[in-house]
């Protein structure tokens, strides 16, 4: 019997489990974190001798308490820790009986992690260590940040959830929807920072595409009934379906309009599809729901050979309306060339020029270089195409971009 | 706030790159240091001549190559323009460092 | 000719120097700038901040990889520089990720010491 491997599974299966339970009630999930990373070297201690336990996570979650209790002893606050570590005790007995599960506090925790008194910045990354356990490092990886200043910031933010007195609560009716939102907002952040190794060839890193789906199905299973979750579940699962169309058997970056549709996954568009037309049978639409009925409509080409770019206009129409984003106003301005033709896209593209935000986002540059090329104006997309290159810091969609700034010159040789 | 990014590749593998290969890298290098003038936020930038051509100097001694101790770390830099090697070594044995620590002296690609 | 020279200082050693010392230090290096900058050869100098603010981002296929820290890998060499103005170091690093030559070696972050 492989004790590491077991308990190796354990800690996936169940560290979030672990630690939103013991979080949930002592509000500190920086104490749980310490407390159960100590319980789960115990069990690497002492199963090896003893046996696996009948019930792991009510062991793992018994010793954690008593380490919660001895740390509590060491700052000498006993007061205010007693009460929860004793009804802790009272829910463990019961679950190393058999006798019921441990609850899963995910779902609260998600939405501690993802208070509106969280900066914006580190909701993400506290999910996925709170939630998934990654270390500040891998975090600061993924989110281009210093390893060590991650670290800070998450000491800071759940330092903030204990001292501030952060609920781990799921919200009320009537702020639900928002604070919803923002839970989706920070897996969706995970989700795409993933984005950029599509092929997860780090066998060794975790995959933060796949992370950022695990979360998503996390949050649809707990909150069936909330359309934008299944909206977010189904958008991932859609940019998923594509992973390996993105890329050519020479590992070079493929474009969504070149892309082969028999490379999509067909399974997971049917759930995606599955998911999209639940939601929408809930008449709440929403930025996740309209985002994913995009994708939908690209991989309706799979079916029809064509892409339905009045369709896709509409949408877009309507999430600029509710997001006013300016990431959404240069993809509304790509599907408008679309149907009305390369001018009409950059007239949609003009107004945004002077927006700051925009100087340093390569997608802006892309899209305007694509546009002005198929306007004629071959000069002015080589310069938009080199302010892409210069900003792109993916090698493959580099590679690609300057692909396409050599066409550019195959097809008006005397540029400089 | 200035920040130094020091850009280090292994000098070997980057000479045996094909030329084709070698092209684009040099395009994508010229697209970004456009982009960060763009930005306004390019402040200065050097491509350096290879190890090969470095020499170190310590306390008083020239050694040929690039400097290759674990146990100092890098401080701080100045460029210069002088006429020749003999000039910028010059320069470098007076640096009130070279005594205690080591001055490396690189031809910069011009 | 361009040349640039790359100072390197044993840094506990240098923190750790007698406040006298370090004053002599401060002025001997002010002289020699002001030196340099009389013979005509000067174009730049900077000093820069110590190896524990350092950071190393690395980007070979998209997987970016940003660790606490100085370079230290023995097969790679230094072959050019950039020194940029970033509102902060999330800033510089995003600047770092974009360099093509992150994609192929390391690029070491390093704030320039303010005066």
């Amino acid at each position: 019997m492989d004790v590491a491997a077991t308990a190796e599974a354990v800690a996936r299966a169940s560290y979030g489990k672990l630690v939103a339970f013991l979080a949930a009630r002592t509000r500190d999930v920086a104490a749980a974190e310490d407390a159960l990373a100590e319980a789960f070297a115990a069990a690497l201690a002492e199963w090896p001798a003893k046996g696996i336990p009948r019930t792991p996570e009510a062991w793992l979650l018994t010793v954690a308490r008593r380490k919660l209790i001895d740390a509590a002893r060491r700052r000498q606050t006993s007061v205010e820790a007693e009460p929860t570590l004793v009804l802790i005790a009272d829910e463990l007995v019961d679950a190393a009986d058999g006798d019921a599960p441990i609850p899963d506090e995910r779902l609260r925790l998600m939405f501690a992690c993802a208070h509106p008194a969280i900066d914006a910045g580190v909701r993400a990354p506290l999910m996925l260590q709170a939630v998934l356990g990654f270390d500040a490092a891998a975090i600061g990886s993924a989110f281009l940040v210093a390893p060590a200043t991650m670290g800070q910031r998450l000491v800071r933010a759940k330092a903030r959830i204990r001292d501030a007195g952060i609920p781990f609560r799921v919200p009320e009716a009537h702020e639900l929807a928002e604070r919803l939102d923002a839970v989706l907002e920070a897996i969706y952040a995970v989700f795409t920072e993933g984005w950029a190794d599509p092929a997860g060839t780090q066998p060794s890193s975790r995959n933060l595409a796949e992370e950022g789906i695990w979360l998503g199905r996390l949050i649809a299973t707990l909150l069936p009934e909330a359309p934008e979750a299944l909206g977010l579940l189904a958008l991932m699962l859609h940019a998923d379906a594509r992973r390996h169309a993105r890329r050519s058997a020479a590992g070079e970056f493929v474009p969504l309009a070149a892309q082969d549709p028999a490379r999509w996954d067909r399974a997971l568009i049917d759930e995606a599809e599955a998911l999209l037309l639940r939601a929408s049978a809930m008449r709440a639409p929403g930025r996740f729901q309209l985002e994913a009925a995009v994708q939908s409509a690209h991989a309706a080409r799979r079916l029809t050979g064509k892409t339905d770019w009045s369709a896709i206009v509409q949408l877009y129409d309507a999430l600029l309306a509710i997001t006013g984003s300016v990431v959404v106003a240069i993809n509304r301005a790509v599907a408008i060339a679309e149907t009305r033709g390369a001018a009409a896209g950059l007239a949609e593209l003009e107004p945004l020029a002077d927006d700051a935000r925009l100087a340093q986002y390569q997608p802006y540059w892309a899209a305007r270089a694509a546009l002005l090329a198929r306007a004629g104006n071959a000069a002015a997309a080589a310069a938009a195409y080199q302010r892409a290159i210069g900003l792109e810091s993916d090698p493959a969609l580099r590679a690609f971009l300057q692909r396409e700034l050599l066409h550019l010159h195959d097809v008006q040789p005397d540029l400089t | 706030m200035q920040v130094l990014l020091l850009m280090y590749q292994d000098e070997k593998a980057m000479q045996k790159l094909p030329r084709e290969e070698y092209g684009k890298l040099h395009g994508a290098f010229m697209a970004y240091v456009d982009a960060l003038k763009k930005a306004r936020a390019l402040v200065g930038n050097h491509g350096l001549r290879p190890t090969s051509e470095a020499r170190t100097v310590r306390k008083d001694a020239v050694l040929d190559g690039p400097f290759a101790e674990t146990k100092e770390q890098l401080a701080g830099y100045f460029l210069l323009e002088v006429p020749d090697m003999e000039a910028a070594l010059g320069w470098a044995k007076r640096h009130p460092s070279a005594p205690y620590g080591a001055v490396e002296v690189r031809p910069v690609w011009t | 000719m361009q040349y640039l020279l790359l100072i390197y200082t044993n840094e506990k050693a240098m923190l750790s120097a007698p406040k006298e010392a370090a004053s002599q230090m401060m002025g001997a290096y002010a002289a020699y700038t002001e030196a340099m900058k009389n013979s005509g050869a000067w174009l730049a100098s900077n000093r820069l901040r110590p190896t524990t603010e350092a950071t190393t981002v690395r980007n070979p296929d998209g997987r970016k990889s940003v660790l606490n820290g100085p370079f230290a890998e023995t097969k790679e060499q230094l072959a050019g520089f950039y020194l940029i103005e970033a509102p902060d170091l999330d800033g510089a690093l995003s600047w770092a990720a974009r360099c093509p030559g992150a994609a192929h070696g390391s690029i070491e972050v390093r704030p320039v010491w303010t005066v």
